[in-house]
């Protein structure tokens, strides 16, 4: 069968000043499969991902979720279209606990609003009730359920990583943007991501990696982009882009 | 329940039996100036709490605080003195005016961030201290507004400080318990996330920018009810009260007292309002000593005091089991 496209990335272009980050970049992600994005330090990997989760604009370029255009919409338009994120460097809320973090993953299903919580009425209590456990069910998922009231900056570097997802999935997204979400963890725990991982799309989500775990990219990746300088220089399935000359020239660099 | 919320049922009771020996104060009171001082503490808590929502929570600053305090006095006192608009009436028509002002000026001021906001805010507290002084006609000009009522609610009048005592700490507790369960609920949460981490919480779906103004008009809420009960305790305003200089001290409070801790704001207000007080006895190195304290509170303990006074206990259990 095939899947319709989910994202659709039409010559996207970031300038920072004269330096194209993202060079007319064009690619797209087929619903409920799991797609990389590869490429030296510097390829643009980062400035992508916030180009499409909006916390940066595009100079040029469109972006289409579920055919609508939406480069010029804020985050939290994004985040109610279903997108959702991690973070190459952790933006956990800190001071707050792992439960808190993933109820803030969760806000957007909520209704209380002010006077809910300045009264704090019956109301809020019973929408509260179910968010809880529902990210607390999410925690479970992650392993950190025994965690849910240590406050994030109390916990290991593994852990955060792995709160980040669970936060991301809070919202319960059509489509999960990780940005590195192996860098720096043990390889056991790379192995629970990937399982994690295969399990959401299988769920139905679509996702989108930034990675540089090339296991663990070759062996989740339903297709690969490979960037350079902000440009594209291959795609495809994972042994097409193995066997590219040009991704191995790249990546191992010429003889000369 | 109780597992999840770890601080809530400790600070409500503790917020209970606090007001209680508030309401107790009068009575063993040494004597009635220091109840009048306790009254000021009232009003300063209230201001601070509204503050610390602002600051502590969402992170955002204001040096305009004072100006929204001023607001609420000169609407009260306004239509109260000048249109003999009925007290309570006065009293919602002073939070709906200072709250949609704060919207007003939210929208415009709240696009900046860090430095450039402490800026703009400050620049619309010395604006609004102008409409203060130069609006003569209705506010009495720079030797200020006389005649304002005393609030009355009913048959009710407020008129003697033993009276306004309880309508100012009933109403300090009412500020403190909205605090207190704000902090903990959707709303609350999205606040905290923002200081935090801003792009992450506005990632996750929080609005942030419609949540900063949301926060920004309840503070100045808070302060416009510390303004009304501020000109019916002295019957009277003047625009100098509403400047930057206390629009710093307030600042100066939250902070002694520990941003983003529940007490802290009340700590702070009652250390930096007593303080004063005592430190007249010295008269002359007064205003030398008060600033050295407060120099030395940022050097030493810059946390604030809440965290201190909250960790009382454990010290106590400690030094009792030997």
């Amino acid at each position: 069968m095939e899947h319709g496209e989910l994202l659709n990335i039409i010559k996207l272009t970031k300038r920072f000043g004269g330096l194209a980050a993202v060079n007319s970049l064009s690619f797209a992600v087929k619903e409920k499969t799991i797609k990389a994005i590869i490429g030296p330090n510097g390829a643009g990997k980062t400035t992508l991902f916030n180009l499409i989760s909006g916390i940066d604009f595009p100079t040029s370029g469109e972006i289409v979720f579920k055919n609508s255009k939406m480069e010029r919409l804020k985050p939290h338009r994004r985040a109610a279209l279903g997108i959702s994120r991690t973070f190459q460097i952790p933006q956990i809320f800190a001071n707050m606990t792992a439960l808190e973090n993933v109820l803030i993953g969760r806000h957007m299903h909520g209704r209380a609003g002010l006077f809910d919580g300045l009264l704090s009425t019956p109301r809020s209590h019973r929408e509260y009730r179910h968010m809880r456990e529902y990210c607390m069910n999410l925690l479970e998922t992650i392993g950190l359920a025994e965690k849910a009231n240590e406050e994030a900056r109390n916990m290991s570097y593994g852990e955060i990583k792995m709160l980040e997802i669970a936060r991301a999935l809070g919202l319960d997204p059509t489509f999960l943007l990780l940005d590195e979400c192996s860098a720096g963890l043990t390889s056991q725990e790379t192995d629970k991501i990937g399982t994690l991982i295969l399990d959401l799309r299988d769920k139905g989500v679509t996702v989108l990696l930034v990675e540089h775990d090339m296991r663990l990219v070759m062996n989740l990746s339903d297709e690969i982009v490979v960037l350079d300088f902000g440009e594209k220089i291959a795609e495809g399935v994972p042994k097409e882009i193995q066997q590219n000359p040009k991704v191995i020239e790249v990546y191992l660099g010429t003889g000369d | 329940m109780s597992v999840l919320k770890p601080n809530r049922l400790p600070r409500w009771f503790s917020l209970v039996v606090f007001t209680f020996v508030m309401f107790l104060f009068p009575f063993f009171s040494p004597n009635p100036y220091i109840t009048t001082v306790m009254a000021f503490a009232g009003i300063n808590i209230l201001l601070c709490t509204g503050l610390n929502l602002l600051l502590g929570y969402a992170g955002q600053i204001s040096f305009g605080h004072a100006a929204f305090w001023g607001l609420g006095a000169y609407v009260y006192g306004i239509l109260t003195a000048k249109f003999a608009w009925a007290p309570v009436l006065s009293l919602f028509a002073a939070i709906f005016f200072t709250c949609l002002s704060a919207l007003a000026i939210g929208i415009p001021t709240l696009r900046l961030r860090g430095h450039y906001l402490a800026v703009g805010t400050l620049g619309v507290g010395i604006i609004l201290q102008i409409f203060f002084i130069q609006l003569d006609s209705l506010t009495g000009g720079p030797s200020g507004l006389i005649k304002i009522a005393s609030f009355s609610v009913g048959g009710l009048v407020f008129d003697t400080p033993l009276k306004s005592h309880y309508l100012i700490w009933s109403w300090v507790f009412l500020g403190l318990l909205g605090a207190l369960n704000l902090a903990d609920s959707r709303m609350g949460r999205a606040m905290r996330a923002i200081k935090e981490s801003e792009v992450a919480a506005e990632t996750m779906g929080v609005k942030t920018f419609k949540y900063k103004l949301i926060i920004f008009t309840l503070t100045a809420g808070y302060a416009s009810v510390a303004g009304v009960l501020y000109a019916q305790y002295l019957n009277f305003a003047a625009p100098e009260t509403f400047g930057l200089m206390n629009s710093v001290l307030l600042l100066a409070m939250v902070v002694v007292g520990g941003i983003g801790s529940f007490w802290g704001p009340v700590v702070g207000a009652l250390i930096l309002t007593f303080l004063p007080e005592y430190l007249r006895a010295y008269e002359g190195l007064e205003v030398l000593l008060y600033g050295v304290i407060l120099a030395g509170v940022m050097m030493f303990i810059p946390k604030g005091f809440a965290p201190i006074v909250k960790s009382l206990p454990i010290y106590l259990r400690r030094i009792g089991k030997r």
